[in-house]
């Protein structure tokens, strides 16, 4: 172990490995963010990866034709939010079953996605710039793990941050959260049920599709059809982990940023492991967090919103 | 002002008649789709779904219509249990690649000796290994309560590695150049799942799809099992008073969709594609999905759904081919499908009503 360049162990260069994990981390963390929400309003939307995968056609496609990466962010948004809108429109109003409508979204994004890319395969997208940070990006090791990143990275925190402080502080989070767990009371007392629900799908469609064009735009950045490779469903997991809290989503998304970038950078260091088996830890990981974390809540307090998943139909 | 009262049972003419306008209503839509696409939607409608059939090249492609519809059925026959049960294995995809790994790796184990115990032999490693891999997410539900959807899904995407390192590591044809990919099975008398009779398209994974419908019917119809299967989708709480464990459920759903879709990957694998590729798995696990919905869950609607999910593929290659289609419109078309499908779901159970419903 040397301390030259930086801090390397084993042939990987830590400081770079961390400084990484940021980026690697920030579309996972969006699409869980946003999920969150959404799950929080008592609506299980599993079409996170076809969210994700429209936000990275649509996003790429914004910022390629406008030249502006911001539009591509944005134009990205409005793709995961208008997928999020149909989900929203089929289990809201029309009450169909909203897992089978979420792989529904998954799979109808996949196809969707790759019809829209034909025309921007082996494109280049305009680069997104990091935000000049000045002496804090000069700081030995802390700068560039830290303060040598694009605005999107410091955005996805925020937004973490923003969801925290609107779910325990506001008095619309009380009321997102009451939906969540008891919709019919929540209907009762005269909060619009539907309303609430397909504002914060909208929200997680939007920070899905936000997540899914930083993958296009900046994480590889490049189309190509499939890109997401299961990130989306990742991200669901990950909420899970987080046992729907933003900090500890936050938290769950590092921690499996950090596994990615440690596979690829084992998978660069040039180790007797075959590539394919390095590339599966992510999904085993995640298999694993999702049992410990599952496991530990068996016999406590029940973490889900109560009326998760459940078809809400007012009779009256 | 539209309001929806729930009928007090489902109707059963709307639970026949919705997938029918669902197939309709994809067809208008997936016209549009084409006509944003530049191509004559008459056209492409035509090409896809009347050409195969009753086109000048039909015989030929009644033949691949069996073989792209066994699998799904063999996979979506075993799907529609658990769905009954509100079990949702949707990591099919994942137990058909395990499943055509194992039956693949005792056929290459054996070569070149040729026995008739080499075929059996291949049958029973893809169901065990489908069996496994489905029990995987099973026991990691019933003992930790891990959630059967998300972890059946990263097993797909398990698979799909372990696939392709099979295709250039353990399983790579000793003779083949370098080239990725294992021996040939069709080239292995022993091994190969041939047509039971030239060009029908029907080999042994077709008529086990068949055979997984009827046992299904008999399973849901006829036996205690298929029962407790029903009530504990339909009342959860009624059936855990009517002594059914859940534990017992989740394992037996996830291991029988598990080793069906095993299966039907052992024969793929030993029939028409033949050998395994690194691009083996071809989203069949997933679109075996909405042919269980299409068809209601139910045994001959997933037969029907079967037949219409594969002349989509057939169709979608000759629109590829001949109108320059791309090959992903077809798989928008499948994603639209399903969501008119669940969409006009809302007619089986509800009834809409015109006009203030009166509180």
């Amino acid at each position: 172990m040397g301390m030259g360049a930086g801090m390397i162990l084993g042939g990987i260069d830590l400081v770079a490995l961390a400084a990484m994990l940021m980026v690697a981390s920030t579309p996972i963390l969006l699409a869980a963010t946003g999920e969150l929400i959404a799950e929080k309003a008592g609506v299980l939307n599993l079409g996170v990866e076809g969210m994700m995968i429209m936000g990275a056609i649509g996003g790429f496609a914004g910022a390629v034709l406008s030249g502006s990466p911001e539009v591509g962010f944005v134009t990205g948004a409005i793709s995961g939010a208008l997928m999020a809108l149909l989900f929203g429109f089929l289990t809201q109003v029309l009450l169909s079953n909203q897992v089978a409508t979420g792989l529904a979204l998954t799979l109808f994004g996949l196809g969707l996605s790759a019809l829209i890319g034909k025309g921007f395969e082996g494109v280049r997208p305009p680069a997104t710039g990091k935000i000049d940070l000045g002496a804090l990006a000069d700081l030995p090791v802390l700068g560039p793990i830290l303060f040598r990143h694009d605005w999107v990275v410091y955005f996805s925190i925020a937004l973490v941050v923003a969801v925290w402080l609107f779910l325990h502080l506001s008095r619309s989070g009380l009321i997102l959260r009451a939906v969540g767990e008891n919709h019919e009371a929540a209907h009762a007392l005269g909060y619009r049920v539907v309303a609430v629900r397909l504002g914060a799908l909208a929200f997680g469609g939007a920070a899905a599709g936000l997540g899914g064009a930083y993958l296009s735009l900046v994480r590889v950045p490049q189309w190509t059809e499939g890109m997401t490779a299961g990130a989306g469903w990742i991200a669901l997991a990950i909420v899970v982990f987080g046992s729907w809290r933003a900090e500890r989503v936050l938290l769950g998304a590092y921690l499996f940023g950090g596994v990615t970038v440690l596979q690829l950078r084992l998978q660069a260091a040039g180790y007797a492991i075959p590539v394919q088996l390095l590339s599966m830890a992510p999904y085993v990981i995640t298999i694993v967090a999702l049992v410990i974390i599952s496991a530990r809540h068996r016999h406590g307090a029940q973490a889900a919103p109560a009326a998760l998943g459940r078809i809400f139909h007012a009779s009256r | 002002m539209i309001t929806l009262v729930a009928r007090p049972a489902p109707s059963r003419f709307w639970a026949w008649a919705t997938p029918v306008l669902a197939v309709l209503a994809t067809m208008i839509a997936g016209g549009v789709l084409f006509a944003i696409l530049g191509k004559d939607p008459v056209e492409a409608i035509r090409v896809i779904f009347w050409d195969p059939l009753f086109g000048a090249n039909a015989g030929y492609f009644r033949g691949q219509l069996f073989i792209k519809a066994g699998p799904l059925i063999l996979i979506a026959a075993g799907l529609a249990v658990g769905f009954r049960a509100g079990i949702w294995n949707i990591g099919a995809e994942g137990q058909y690649i395990v499943g055509a790994l194992c039956g693949a790796s005792v056929a290459l184990a054996a070569y070149p000796a040729e026995s008739v115990l080499v075929f059996p032999a291949m049958v029973l490693a893809g169901a065990l290994g489908g069996w496994a891999w489905g029990m995987i997410p099973a026991l990691l539900k019933t003992r930790f309560g891990a959630s059967e959807i998300l972890v059946s899904l990263m097993l797909v995407y398990v698979a799909q590695n372990l696939l392709a390192w099979a295709a250039f590591g353990p399983l790579k044809n000793p003779q083949g150049f370098g080239f990725p990919g294992s021996r040939n099975l069709q080239q292995y008398p022993s091994a190969h799942n041939a047509d039971l009779v030239a060009g029908s398209g029907i080999h042994w994974g077709v008529m086990a799809g068949f055979a997984a419908l009827i046992g299904t019917y008999v399973l849901m119809s006829r036996h205690i099992a298929g029962f407790r299967i029903q009530i504990a989708g339909d009342a959860p709480k009624a059936a855990r008073f009517a002594g059914v464990a859940p534990a017992r459920l989740v394992a037996f759903c996830l291991g029988l969709s598990g080793a069906l879709a095993g299966l039907a990957g052992m024969f793929e694998v030993a029939g028409p594609s033949g050998q395994i590729t690194d691009s083996f798995g071809a989203g069949y696990g997933f679109t075996a999905i909405i042919v269980a919905f299409l068809g209601r869950l139910n045994p001959i609607g997933i037969l029907l759904a079967g037949l219409l999910m594969a002349l989509t593929y057939i169709g979608g290659d000759m629109a590829q081919l001949m109108l320059q289609l791309p090959a992903a419109a077809i798989q928008v078309f499948q994603g639209m499908l399903l969501f008119f499908l669940l969409g006009l779901d809302l007619l089986t159970n509800y009834t809409v009503k015109w006009g203030w419903a009166r509180a």
